[in-house]
């Protein structure tokens, strides 16, 4: 039953990264990627992860991609020369070799990790610690413990950016 | 749920990435763009959590949130700078906005 859960999350997740390769219309691949960030959080739950799943729907699907729907939203006004009705049309280029890179990619990293081993992963390196069902505790141990002081500094690069986009969307006719 | 699963998180990640890597080198719309960036950095978080499915220090998943964070600040960055772009530039084709300084 696992297996199909699996394997179903798996070819979503696939067939709609495709799909906003494969896609012109900027709007279709925004959607696309809504589900493939969907599929991800899933596959995140069934490695285990529900903190980082819920935090990847909040951000990713919450955050990041209304922001870039956001972004076609304010950069197409206008330069519209098609006749297509609303149609936001991306445009392509070195089609062949962009492709070939990417399967080139994807060719070395499946030959390098089809040679590795990682069966001893689990038994050897972390033992049988029977992991509590939810992750969120364990999370926020290690938030306050070991990685304090990242989690601190999170916070000032996340205000640096705050201050730094609004500063540089703001319209300021003065200087310009 | 045994641990074989990792060569599929592993196999699902590679695939994410080169498709991202593609979408990066062949779209020339800047949001565009940026979707095949943040699918690329999905595709390293999905990485990081599979390998720290058994681990009881959480440290994959730990580095997986930081990469969000840095995620979402460059994203917003990014399209800031996608706007002023726009702004002056009237278009967000790549292949169009290829000056620094007028």
């Amino acid at each position: 039953m696992i297996n199909f859960i699996f394997l179903f999350f798996f070819l979503l997740i696939a067939i709609s990264a495709i799909v906003v390769l494969w896609s012109r219309n900027v709007l279709y691949s925004a959607f696309s990627l809504l589900v493939t960030f969907l599929g991800i959080s899933a596959l995140y739950v069934m490695a285990g992860a529900d903190f980082v799943a819920v935090t990847q729907i909040l951000i990713y699907v919450g955050g990041i991609l209304v922001l870039l729907i956001f972004g076609v939203m304010l950069t197409n006004k206008g330069d519209r020369k098609t006749d297509d009705k609303n149609d936001i049309l991306t445009e392509s280029r070195n089609r062949f070799w962009g492709i070939l890179v990417a399967i080139g990619l994807f060719t070395l990293l499946f030959y390098t990790f089809s040679g590795a081993d990682f069966a001893g992963i689990h038994r050897q390196n972390f033992g049988d610690n029977e992991q509590s069902l939810s992750s969120v505790k364990g999370v926020g141990v290690q938030l306050m413990t070991e990685f304090v002081l990242p989690f601190e500094i999170t916070g000032i690069l996340l205000m640096v950016a705050l201050i730094g986009s609004a500063y540089l969307a703001s319209s300021r006719k003065s200087d310009d | 749920m045994e641990n074989n699963y990792l060569s599929y998180y592993l196999l699902l990640s590679a695939l994410l990435f080169s498709i991202g890597l593609a979408i990066v080198i062949v779209k020339r719309n800047i949001i565009v763009v940026l979707m095949g960036i943040e699918l690329m950095l999905n595709a390293v978080n999905l990485n990081l959590v599979a390998f720290s499915k058994n681990d009881p220090n959480l440290q994959g998943q730990m580095f997986a949130l930081f990469v969000m964070v840095v995620a979402v600040c460059e994203a917003v960055v990014a399209l800031a700078i996608t706007l002023k772009a726009f702004e002056h530039f009237k278009t967000v084709n790549l292949d169009r906005i290829n000056e620094l300084k007028k």
